[in-house]
């Protein structure tokens, strides 16, 4: 049995064929390694993120959210639910807190779900993948499986916003969230910790609809880890990892720049440091080739004696 | 839904506060805004925005009810949080923000072809027709809601990136076929279609039909 046991919420950027499919991928081949058991939510649905708000009214993203806590209830009674995206879990997150504090929302949100034939009870927590790691399990522990220790490898810790605001890491501040660089540092890596741009914003889902304004957000954040010496970005979001690593390009050809910085997720580095393969720490997933990683991820560990 | 616009001016007249305070979410936050002008100097698109949340608040305050709701400015949220935490009186600004664009929305008053109110809104219709996104769909629906030729255009300049997805595995052609979705996606917009209905009927709306029934 293992050690510890979550009912796990993906969300839909980490599906197969998904932008994030390579983050799932490296948080299964981690949480292996740990010992975490991760059931997925039997028919889990989208959270509405959080750019839904002129098609959909408040009480329907609260609707959204509660149907997967009801069936996580029915289905995985008693396991705290785990987000591995910055979106779900902060929406998560909001309906919890509102529903809490106002039982005529509560009392609609069921009403509507009933037709679902579903009952949202409050008491529902739901955490972030990062708060599993480092609350619940600790740095010690996560220090303890590492056999291929990052030695050398220079890391940009890109917070970025919503797994830093409006919740946060418990005991974290909003403006210098220490957790992702004590993250680089056990699993070996040098953690910048003079890099600039920790907690600005990529621009998220306005990327799509706002291109250029975004695409000045996500310069600064590249340019600033060149500034530091960076090998690679390290982000526990998957838009922030999609819009970072993939309008690089789009930079270059604009403004004649020649940004090429690989970012990848917390879970890689662990999932490396463990000993994943290439594929296994989902390094095989990247446009901008993370090569450091996949250096070490390819090299042979000596058997200990 | 002009007809709605219409029924709030009669409503409320020359009381945009009051307004906000009933039809907007978080809209009862408004009046506690000090104009420290903290939220303005942490937004992210804060150079692009025409009003600031704290010029928004006070033009609020001030009845400019027109002009607040027909800005580019709530639109230009990212959602990333920074005002709301700095906020030292702790409004809600980030849910402030989105509440006005949607209601803005509702009544007709947003900027025609807003791109993020465009964007918002194809990306909620994507999202409740399976329960799941399905990012090809969506991707597309967002270049070529200009049109034809200019979807093309934009496609064809993101060739590249399109590409580079495609072998990380993380973009398929296969999507436009087989969507990710829930099993029980009936119920699940059953449930919408019924929130729907009991949003209208505490704000006292008349539904928007939003073709959940499949």
């Amino acid at each position: 049995m293992a050690k510890r046991e979550y009912a796990f919420y993906p969300g839909c950027s980490s599906q197969l064929r998904g932008s994030a499919a390579n983050y799932l991928v490296s948080v299964n081949s981690m949480c292996d390694k740990l010992d975490v058991k991760m059931t997925q939510i039997p028919d889990w649905n989208c959270c509405g993120a959080s750019i839904s708000y002129a098609g959909s009214s408040e009480l329907a993203r609260h609707v959204l959210s509660a149907r997967n806590f009801a069936l996580s209830d029915k289905h995985l009674p008693g396991q705290d639910i785990v987000a591995t995206c910055a979106a779900c879990w902060l929406g998560g997150r909001e309906t919890i807190e509102k529903l809490d504090a106002s039982s005529q929302l509560l009392a609609d949100t069921n009403e509507a779900l009933k037709e679902a034939g579903l009952e949202y009870k409050s008491g529902t927590a739901i955490r972030h993948m990062v708060e599993v790691l480092v609350e619940d399990l600790g740095y010690e522990e996560l220090g303890k499986p590492v056999v291929k220790p990052l030695d050398g490898v220079k890391v940009a810790g890109y917070v970025g916003c919503q797994t830093n605001r409006p919740f946060g890491i418990a005991g974290e501040s909003f403006e210098n969230p220490l957790y992702l660089d004590k993250l680089i540092e056990t699993v070996g890596g040098e953690a910048l910790s003079k890099y600039e741009e920790k907690v600005s914003c990529c621009g998220g889902s306005l990327a799509f609809c706002e291109p250029e304004k975004a695409e000045k957000q996500i310069k600064n954040i590249v340019e600033s880890a060149y500034d530091q010496g960076a090998d690679v970005i390290c982000t526990p979001c998957p838009l922030c990892q999609a819009n970072v690593e993939v309008y690089q390009s789009e930079i270059n050809r604009k403004q004649g720049t020649k940004l090429n910085m690989p970012v990848v997720y917390y879970s890689q580095l662990l999932s490396v440091a463990y000993g994943g393969t290439l594929k296994e720490a989902g390094l095989d997933g990247h446009i901008i080739q993370p090569k450091k990683l996949q250096d070490i991820a390819v090299k042979v560990v000596p058997a200990k004696r | 839904m002009g007809d709605l616009n219409q029924q709030m001016l009669d409503k409320y007249r020359n009381n945009f506060l009051h307004e906000v305070e009933e039809k907007v979410d978080d809209g009862e936050w408004v009046k506690m805004c000090m104009q420290c002008g903290v939220c303005a100097g942490s937004c992210t698109f804060g150079p692009d925005w025409e009003h600031t949340p704290q010029k928004i608040f006070m033009m609020i305050r001030a009845g400019k009810r027109e002009e607040v709701l027909s800005s580019h400015s709530m639109w230009l949220c990212t959602s990333c949080y920074n005002c709301m935490v700095r906020c030292p009186r702790e409004l809600p600004i980030t849910h402030i923000m989105h509440g006005l664009a949607s209601y803005a929305h509702r009544l007709g008053l947003a900027p025609k072809n807003q791109p993020t109110r465009d964007f918002s809104l194809i990306f909620w219709e994507n999202c409740t027709k399976t329960g799941r996104v399905n990012e090809l769909r969506m991707t597309i629906s967002v270049y070529f809601r200009e049109g034809f030729v200019s979807g093309v255009k934009k496609m064809w300049t993101l060739r590249n990136i399109g590409r580079g997805l495609f072998f990380a595995k993380r973009l398929n052609p296969l999507e436009l076929f087989v969507s990710h979705g829930c099993k029980d996606k009936d119920g699940l917009r059953r449930a919408l279609k019924k929130a729907d209905e009991i949003e209208a009927r505490r704000r006292g709306y008349e539904v928007q039909p939003r073709g959940y029934s499949s």
